[in-house]
């Protein structure tokens, strides 16, 4: 059953209407990824799902219907969201961002830092750091560990590769793999580099002008002609 | 893999620069030894950091609001003294000073929370300068309420610290002063923990500074503004309250207490809570010092009258010189 369903959703920014009824399914564990020119809607989905933009159709989240809360209800729901920018507490400590990360649960929160420090081990040394003068792929990195320590049934992820070096690209999906894999986190991330995305994701959406254009299985999706030409550029 | 990671060092950024804690050092000093070796000068400095700490814990509550809310809130002082008032009817009503005096915070932060829930949230969003006039407007008819309800005389709440003077080494210190003192600092600080060691703290500056990644983790924003009114407004009166003693209860009573204050936040930069309060303390002792020594050029300066010039003389050569104030943060950020 999936985890996820949009079903014709829609929403606009004023009088821009950014998306044009999009519809999407992610299943229970999967990474899917969700593609797309600028401009596309990819961004505007993810918000969309946790209520930061107003949205119009049903989004269905664990077999409920998701009310439009706004995002903090959707957090509480177990819809970790990663926006843009990363959403880093740039004037706080990272340890402090990581407490934020563990705002809707209760009780301790060591044995999460303890999981968390297993895929990030230089957190630790740099817990009373100002998360501001992090480096980006430590700030994509301190993200990822804040949303963890949310303990999400869903983690949205927008343009994790954002201005990073290649190679923190790759370590920043192989992470994304390894939560998948061991944690059995859901993730749908939203991603420029398709190249990667396709990679790392089981499933992909591609998003033209406010709407699925395509959706299926990302090795069929890298041999689409189509997606071949406009995304992956060969 | 990650270790070219770790090995970088980076530069961490501090509230405060060596120039200004030196600055503030070399004043703590001056004060030690002229406190030291003349009985008028320590009784002014005294009295000063008594002052001071008033001025401190109001500048708190305009700085706890401009992190939130990015405007000044006008209203301050007339919210404080209108729960100034409230205590004072308690008391009326035969309740001793202090239980008046925490029923009071505790109405201070209902009245706070919901001056913040009617008047400020349905503008929050549409300008800031609609939230200015509001708190104008909440200055008047709170100005109006009170003398309406309670007249525009004097009237006096029993003495909290009694009026006995401690006499050490030719130094008079009285009760009251070190009692303003302590209790306005006392409050200061239980403020602080709550924001750096509580949850709801870490989630009250979470939301002020970065409102939607709030929201995102799950931070209901809004109630955390409502809260920050809140205790804003508790903050404001114990101010109130700790000028009562001096100035007695009147409608004005915290209108140039709220320009001092004012000054002491601009003083410690405005996003500074921490210099808030210390922007207080020294406009305080300053203030006392020049009213005594005050004399420049054969002219005596220290008169009340230009007490209140002077902070804003003050003021304006700190914004020339230092538009960020003494503790103001030069954001240092990679992205």
């Amino acid at each position: 059953m999936a985890l996820l369903e949009l079903d014709n959703v829609t929403a606009r920014y004023g009088p821009v209407q950014a998306l044009h009824g999009v519809s999407l399914a992610v299943g229970e564990g999967e990474v899917a990824a969700v593609l797309g020119a600028n401009g596309a809607g990819k961004t505007t989905t993810l918000r969309a799902i946790s209520g930061t933009v107003r949205r119009d159709g049903t989004v269905q989240f664990a077999g409920k219907r998701l009310a439009r809360t706004g995002p903090d209800g959707a957090a509480r729901l177990g819809i970790a969201h990663v926006p843009e920018g990363r959403g880093t507490f740039a004037e706080l400590t990272v340890w402090e961002n990581l407490r934020l990360g563990a705002y809707t649960r209760r009780g301790a929160m060591k044995d999460d830092f303890a999981r968390v420090q297993t895929y990030f081990p230089w957190l630790d040394e740099r817990r009373s750091q100002q998360a501001g003068t992090l480096s980006g792929g430590e700030q994509q990195m301190l993200a990822l560990a804040r949303a963890f320590m949310q303990r999400p049934r869903l983690l949205l992820l927008d343009e994790p590769s954002l201005g990073l070096a290649p190679l923190l690209v790759t370590e920043i999906f192989r992470i994304i793999k390894e939560l998948n894999e061991s944690e059995g986190l859901t993730v749908l991330v939203v991603e420029q580099n398709a190249h990667i995305a396709l990679q790392a994701a089981q499933n992909a959406f591609v998003l033209e002008v406010g709407r699925v254009a395509l959706a299926g299985a990302s090795a069929d999706l890298q041999q689409h002609e189509s997606v071949r030409r406009s995304y992956l550029g060969y | 893999m990650l270790e070219f990671l770790t090995k970088r060092k980076t530069a961490v950024s501090t509230g405060i620069s060596l120039p200004v804690l030196a600055g503030l050092l070399a004043a703590a000093i001056f004060l030690a030894i002229g406190s030291l070796s003349s009985g008028t000068f320590a009784q002014q400095t005294v009295s000063g950091l008594s002052q001071g700490a008033i001025f401190g814990s109001l500048a708190l509550a305009l700085v706890l609001i401009y992190r939130a809310t990015e405007v000044i809130n006008f209203a301050q002082g007339e919210m404080a003294m209108a729960t100034t008032y409230i205590a004072y009817q308690l008391t009326l009503w035969h309740l001793s000073y202090w239980l008046a005096f925490f029923l009071t915070l505790l109405i201070a932060f209902v009245l706070g929370v919901v001056v913040q829930l009617v008047v400020i949230r349905p503008v929050q969003h549409k300008s800031v300068i609609a939230v200015v006039i509001i708190t104008v407007g909440l200055f008047i008819l709170i100005d109006g309420l009170v003398t309406w309800k309670w007249g525009a005389d004097l009237k006096f709440m029993p003495a909290p610290f009694g009026n006995t003077v401690y006499h050490a080494g030719g130094v008079a210190i009285s009760r009251q002063d070190i009692g303003v003192f302590a209790v306005s600092i006392l409050s200061v600080v239980l403020l602080w923990v709550l924001f750096q060691f509580t949850k709801l703290g870490l989630a009250m500056r979470a939301a002020a500074l970065r409102p939607a990644a709030a929201s995102l983790v799950g931070v209901r924003v809004d109630a955390m503004l409502a809260v920050g009114w809140g205790l804003a407004a508790v903050l404001g009166a114990v101010a109130g309250l700790m000028t009562e003693p001096t100035q007695f209860l009147q409608p004005t009573m915290m209108q140039a207490v709220l320009l001092y204050s004012f000054a002491a936040a601009v003083l410690g930069g405005l996003e500074s809570p921490a210099g808030a309060v210390i922007g207080g303390l020294a406009l305080g002792v300053f203030l006392n010092l020049f009213g005594q020594y005050g004399k420049i050029g054969g002219y005596y300066l220290g008169t009340s009258e230009l007490r209140l010039p002077i902070a804003f003389v003050i003021l304006l050569i700190v914004l020339l010189l230092k538009p960020t104030g003494l503790f103001g943060r030069r954001q240092v950020r990679r992205v």
